[in-house]
């Protein structure tokens, strides 16, 4: 429990401690990546997380399909396979052996039937996704999102992200993940977090009748908000925010005078497929200034939050993104075979993993595309660059509205 | 490879995102561009006044001055552009390659763009309707007759988001510059040629580049001009229209259904002006607001309908650089397809016939493994009802309408040149009065024959300018 000893703020750990879940079966949820000694083998480091991530994936599909502990839908599934996932996934390789997860059997209900036995009983929440129209799909979830924003914690520096002081989360809320998530980040590291709501369904409404007007209007609504909570003094230093909105806010500030750095925010996260290298470059140059530091990442409620490689100018702002294995895995995989690896360097679709005690996601076809990456000392497994929009869907897919 | 990069204010910015534009037939990368984004376009914006203080150091008539300069550099001069330099003829050659237009139409559009330029005294002379020069300069003034007037700018920038593939239509933006308003162009990915030329014209003409922004980008680079620029115009389809109406921020400017309509007194001598109604149909392809889509007329419409498709209807694509070539190529992928099938569609409705099929040697739809071409097409319909009575494709496409010259006016609905041949002056008053047409030609004058001195969808003095009051003494006793 290496996260929590980290966490300043004592109260926390009670919490997380009671809501520790199966106290008998012992997942073990080996250290994310930073606290890892560096290794200078680098592929000493990869091998280990490999077995590491081989290891994982045994606890999690015995865990999932374990009549006492697996969740009524993946012991259903498992009635359709022609092998037994408990006796024949030894490695993560072998999760090829199940069909391609279907997003859209998160559609509707019950939402009970994600809930693994072996967590019945426990506080549960539900996160959406979509849902402009139609019924949104949902995943369950008990302590994975805080699991997630904790790890993700241990990534972020604390001379910009000083522990203990206030935050801002200037994003959607309602049901969504980020709210809680961030919320707690603000609280693991001492802190309180301030929220300023946006409702991205309206936003799509609003845009897909051409309404542009209006979406203006509910942007300036939300950046007003953010900007009174700002002049508060409520000695907010971090902050996270979607690209679109932290631009709104910085050229709102400096309409008034000031600016992100001077309303004293020290250290922001945001995240989605608009942090492009240029608008990072823009941000660092630009918008922010160099005494403000700003981290990319990667993401969605399945899967949890993946982190930038740490800002290097050799890099020429571009961004390389790491899944939190072995609690999440990213393949970059061939646009014609989703069980096809591409080559280092080459594009490919994002395919997801996800691998808790709440959730077993054996391959899931993400909506991005991206370039795979070599692994990095500080996360030792394959990466993914310059994700964005998935071509075939790029133009029917609305990017970007919040 | 040719390196072209974000304008800003007159300075180069290289991005950390570059989109190839590549050949249409080959899909060689022709040049890479750099692309903005939006946030720093908005960031840029918040500098807009600089612009008009700069060209505000220049009388208007010093700037007429230039744009006669600009011109001659434009048509003639080899120009730096980006990393390299280009000449006239590169410049038609890479314009046809990206946007299908053969070299001969980009030759013409250089030579119209050009006059322009050349007669920019004259044509803000015609648009002000002789005011003088400095009243716009200062914002008020006394006019010869001894009344004072005001013209307040109400943008210090205007903001132009370009059409990919239609380069006739960079004349509109060319007075803002003598205007001493400054310049923001988004260019479409395809045509970035113009804007980019035009800008090196000015620069090397005497235009400080302080005044100019150029933003290649994605569709949030559209949005942020838009959002961002007081005064704005903008190329689209009818629900780009649909939603600028009414927002005086805007001119948006889409389809034009321009028509030719024969009134009862000349119908009867159709013949004496086939040429007129062909070329209007024809000419850049079909491809402008002001290409003629539709002949109205109460009689001898079939055979109106046949001699057009007689004379159109065999005309077959040929290369880009053949001097003779008069199709343009589409070169967006499946849009050809999609207009056939939507024509042939529109094709089963009582009354509709396609007349030009039978002059053709072949189908309409000529598909290419990267781009298409859509050969002539006359149909023939018997009422105004079929959808396809009023309809306007990007290549030579009109129907031939059969309507009662009292209805006429009523049915034609939004035009945007209507050519009407008559001499009735009744009708002609009616024409006159009648809302729904922009410009009107009431004469022998093709839809395609614009007059510069003339304002184009609202003047752009008006669009920029506000007509106020304005004392500085106290009226006569009263």
């Amino acid at each position: 429990m290496s996260r929590i000893s980290k966490s300043k703020a004592p109260w926390i750990i009670e919490k997380r401690c009671l809501a520790d879940y199966h106290p008998t079966t012992t997942i073990t949820c080996p250290p994310f990546a930073s606290e890892s000694p560096v290794v200078s083998n680098l592929s000493e480091s990869v091998s280990s997380a490999k077995a590491k991530l081989d290891a994982h994936t045994v606890e999690t599909v015995q865990w999932h399909f374990h009549p006492s502990t697996g969740s009524p839908f993946w012991l259903e599934k498992a009635k359709t396979y022609k092998f037994d996932p408990l006796t024949e996934v030894k490695c993560f390789d072998d999760l090829k052996k199940f069909p391609h997860f279907e997003d859209e059997w998160l559609r509707g209900g019950p939402i009970s039937r994600w809930i693994p036995k072996g967590l019945a009983g426990k506080p549960a929440y539900v996160f959406e996704t979509g849902g402009t129209t139609g019924i949104p799909k949902s995943r369950m979830v008990i302590e994975d999102h805080w699991i997630d924003y904790e790890n993700f914690s241990d990534t972020l520096p604390d001379e910009s992200f000083p522990r203990g002081s206030n935050w801002l989360m200037l994003g959607p809320s309602g049901p969504r993940r980020l709210r809680l998530a961030v919320e707690h980040l603000a609280q693991y590291r001492g802190g309180i977090c301030f929220c300023v709501d946006l409702d991205p369904r309206w936003v799509v409404k609003l845009l897909k009748k051409g309404d542009v007007a209006g979406a203006k209007a509910y942007a300036d609504h939300v950046i007003d908000q953010a900007v009174t909570i700002l002049s508060a003094g409520h000695d907010i230093k971090c902050a996270f925010a979607t690209p679109k909105l932290l631009e709104a806010l910085a050229l709102k500030l400096m309409d008034k005078g000031t600016s992100i750095e001077e309303s004293g925010i020290t250290g922001i996260f945001a995240g989605g497929t608009e942090f492009t290298p240029q608008w990072y470059r823009f941000c660092r140059e630009e918008l922010l200034g160099p005494n403000v530091y700003i981290t990319p990442t990667y993401g969605n409620t399945l899967m949890g939050l993946a982190c930038g490689k740490p800002f290097d100018p050799a890099d020429n702002y571009k961004i390389t993104y790491f899944a939190p294995q072995p609690r999440a895995v990213i393949e970059t995989v061939e646009f014609n075979d989703y069980d096809q690896l591409v080559g280092y360097g080459k594009t490919g679709r994002v395919k997801l993993y996800t691998l808790t005690k709440e959730l077993f996601i054996p391959g899931f076809m993400e909506r991005d595309e991206g370039e795979r990456e070599l692994p990095h000392e500080k996360y030792p497994w394959d990466g993914i660059s310059g994700t964005r929009p998935f071509h075939e869907f790029a133009s029917t897919t609305t990017v970007g509205v919040y | 490879m040719l390196e072209i990069p974000v304008i800003r204010w007159g300075k180069p910015y290289e991005s950390m995102e570059k989109t190839p534009v590549v050949h249409f037939e080959t899909g060689e990368a022709l040049a890479n561009v750099n692309q903005a984004n939006g946030g720093l376009i908005k960031m840029d914006m918040r500098k807009a006044a600089k612009a008009r203080e700069i060209l505000r150091q220049f009388t208007i008539e010093q700037l007429c001055e230039m744009c006669v300069k600009a011109a001659d550099l434009y048509l003639n001069a080899t120009l730096p552009l980006g990393n390299g330099t280009q000449n006239p003829q590169e410049f038609c050659r890479i314009q046809s390659a990206t946007t299908g237009l053969p070299e001969n139409m980009c030759a013409a559009n250089m030579r119209k763009n050009a006059y322009v330029l050349q007669h920019m005294k004259e044509v803000l002379e015609a648009l002000t309707r002789g005011l003088p020069f400095d009243i716009l300069t200062n914002g008020y003034g006394m006019e010869s007759r001894g009344i004072m007037v005001s013209y307040q700018a109400q943008t210090s920038v205007l903001g132009m988001v370009l059409p990919s593939n239609s380069p006739g239509v960079h004349t509109l933006w060319m007075p803002v510059i003598p205007l001493q308003i400054g310049l923001v162009l988004k260019p479409g990915s395809q045509e970035l040629w113009t804007p980019y030329r035009m800008y090196e014209a000015f620069a090397q003409a005497g235009v400080p580049r302080e005044v100019f922004c150029l933003y290649p980008g994605g569709f949030d680079c559209g949005g942020a001009v838009m959002e961002t620029c007081e005064r704005a115009m903008i190329f689209g389809g009818a629900q780009t229209i649909e939603r600028y109406h009414g927002d005086p921020r805007v001119q948006a400017h889409g389809p034009g259904f321009s028509k030719i309509l024969l009134g009862d007194d000349m119908v009867d001598d159709w013949e004496k002006y086939i040429d007129l109604m062909a070329d209007s149909i024809f000419l850049n392809s079909g491809r402008s607001c002001i290409s003629a889509s539709g002949v109205w007329a109460s009689r001898h419409t079939e055979a109106i309908a046949d001699a057009l498709a007689k004379r159109l209807g065999p005309i077959a694509p040929r290369p880009m650089n053949d001097p003779a070539a008069s199709l343009a190529a589409f070169t967006v992928p499946g849009a050809a397809k999609a207009i056939n099938a939507q024509i042939e569609e529109l094709l089963k409705v009582p009354g509709v016939t396609e007349v030009s099929a039978k002059y053709r040697d072949g189908d309409r739809h000529i598909p290419h493994e990267r781009y298409d071409f859509l050969r002539p097409t006359i149909v023939h319909c018997t009422s105004s009802e079929p959808a396809i009575a009023n309809t306007e494709y990007m290549f030579p496409f009109a129907s031939v309408v059969q309507c009662p010259q009292n209805e006429m006016i009523k049915k034609i609905g939004s035009t945007l040149v209507g050519t009407c041949l008559t001499k009735d002056p009744k009708w002609s008053r009616e024409l006159v009065d009648a809302t729904n047409i922009d410009r009107l030609n009431i004469g022998e004058v093709r839809t395609n024959q614009l007059h510069w001195m003339q304002p184009h969808e609202g003047n752009i003095i008006d669009f920029l300018f506000r007509a106020r009051a304005f004392q500085n003494s106290p009226p006569p006793a009263h």
